[in-house]
């Protein structure tokens, strides 16, 4: 593979975006990301898959500019009024992420897929990376946890109306207010939460990194009925692969429950943000995210020397 | 009785929802379900758990055969034989006959009002559009989860569950049978019926 000097980030960091330089100033960020419904609103779906896609670039402190639409739909089996739904949804949530629609593409396809490609810029020195947490930072994430295991309730018919309507809400709201906070405050490294889930981001964040991290249980902010149905065995193959693979990284406290454990590797849709901020200026960002609403927000572990390359979940 | 359950082949959350209705249909017995991936295989076997059943899992070249074993709920049980208590049956969302607004003003009202009643009943058993009570979207789900946790029987007719469709609504409590329906009002003390 060629390495061009420009590429600022490129995929083996298992980073969220790829950046590219294009002069001292100004950097391209580009993302990509596509899913089939996850709730049976197809407007809701389309504002979900928006803020999905554009959080990758919030994540980087970026500024989204110009987004195109994935679709694949079965245009000959279902109603039109279906894509235009998730499209407008699409549309809304880019109106109020600012970001123009530009184009986009579809193919026939008999499942419905929706997504989006989005372009940002930022400036090349102030990208946020998931490399760069220091020790002694605390770790703010800024959405409760347990999508995957709800969404996979929804998909069986055992999640109630109330259930669906709250972690809807979470899932299409977009991260821009949190990221605008965090690059106000500034903070060190930021990554969002998707399918790798909590732990699955957080280890990559200290793999190859000479840092280790403490994550208290007690504190992750998670919906409750993530709790209940992932007793009742509605665990995603996400969380399974995610548990086999970041395990090695991992150290659980005896005293977490298998819930929790759960609902740590549990694949997110759209999930929040997970920003290491130096120690001094926790507060100050818990501050600025109250202030713009994101109230979910909480200090959920920290970032420590030893042991190195490891998460411990007390 | 032995039932069987073939679930391979299926994708996540199906092995568990045909458990799930597998064990819903049994008051108790053994049920053997196949399955061909670890995925089902834990979260089948979580299910039953959760249910207070006992799992017992084997492989057998890539698959997996989980013998389930599901024991009538000793509780239930006991109270029958002993035949305690006053059992209260409601075969209606509204209270009287009349008009429908203020039959569901007076149901909200009878409801709440046993939540202070002394002494609780044993049971609530919930037939025909009584339990509508039970499912999302009833003015008295928080009553009855007093009343629950206060150790009284919730019991939702299953019939009457599948017949308005609400089998993904119940909020509250768990199906019962005529078989149970008819052993409980014989052996109650006291019969309220609405």
């Amino acid at each position: 593979m060629t390495q061009d000097p420009n590429l600022i980030v490129g995929f083996e960091k298992a980073d969220d975006a790829g950046v590219y330089k294009i002069t001292d100033e100004l950097a391209l960020i580009q993302t990509v990301d596509f899913f089939t419904p996850i709730v049976d609103d197809p407007y809701i779906f389309g504002q979900i898959a928006a803020a999905n896609a554009l959080s990758d670039v919030y994540a980087m402190g970026g500024k989204p500019l110009t987004a195109m639409n994935v679709v694949c739909f079965p245009i000959k089996t279902l109603d039109i009024g279906v894509l235009k739904a998730i499209l407008r949804g699409g549309l809304d949530k880019l109106i109020e992420a600012e970001t123009t629609l530009v184009g986009g593409h579809s193919v026939e396809n008999n499942e419905i897929k929706y997504g989006l490609s989005v372009t940002g810029i930022i400036h090349p020195e102030k990208v946020l990376t998931n490399m760069t947490a220091h020790i002694g930072d605390y770790l703010i994430l800024t959405k409760p946890l347990g999508t995957g295991i709800i969404n996979t309730a929804i998909k069986g018919g055992m999640a109630g109306e109330e259930t669906i309507t709250r972690v809807s809400n979470t899932m299409v709201t977009l991260n821009k207010d949190a990221s605008i906070a965090m690059q106000e405050v500034g903070v060190s490294a930021c990554t969002d939460i998707t399918g790798f889930g909590l732990l699955g981001h957080l280890s990559e964040m200290v793999r190859g990194n000479g840092i280790g991290m403490i994550v208290y249980a007690g504190k992750v902010p998670y919906f409750p009925e993530a709790k209940e149905f992932a007793g009742m065995g509605m665990v995603p193959g996400g969380t399974y692969r995610n548990k086999d693979f970041f395990s090695q990284w991992i150290r659980f406290d005896s005293t977490v429950p298998q819930y929790l454990q759960d609902i740590l590797f549990d694949p997110q849709t759209s999930g929040g943000l997970l920003i290491s901020v130096p120690r001094g200026k926790a507060d100050g960002l818990l501050t600025q995210l109250r202030g713009k609403n994101v109230n979910e927000a909480v200090i959920i572990g920290e970032v420590v020397a030893e042991p190195k390359e490891k998460i411990i979940i007390t | 009785m032995i039932k069987e359950l073939d679930a391979r082949g299926l994708s996540c959350p199906q092995p568990v929802l045909q458990t799930k209705n597998m064990l819903d249909e049994m008051t108790e017995g053994m049920l053997t379900v196949i399955v061909d991936n670890i995925i089902a295989r834990e979260n089948v076997k979580r299910f039953a758990e959760s249910n207070g059943c006992s799992v017992k899992v084997e492989e057998k070249t890539g698959e997996y055969l989980l013998t389930i074993i599901k024991d009538e709920v000793p509780e239930v049980n006991n109270n029958i034989k002993e035949g305690v208590g006053q059992v209260i049956l409601i075969s209606t969302d509204v209270l009287g006959k009349g008009d429908r607004k203020l039959g569901e003003t007076l149901m909200e009202a009878f409801i709440y009002t046993l939540v202070d009643a002394k002494p609780s009943p044993q049971k609530i058993i919930l037939l025909n559009e009584g339990v509508k009570l039970a499912t999302y979207g009833s003015p008295v789900l928080e009553a009855l989860e007093i009343l629950q946790n206060k150790g009284v029987g919730i019991l939702s007719c299953g019939t009457c569950i599948n017949f308005y469709q609400l089998k993904d609504k119940l909020k509250i409590g768990t199906i019962t049978n005529m078989v149970e329906v008819v052993e409980s009002l014989s052996n109650a003390d006291k019969v309220i019926c609405l």
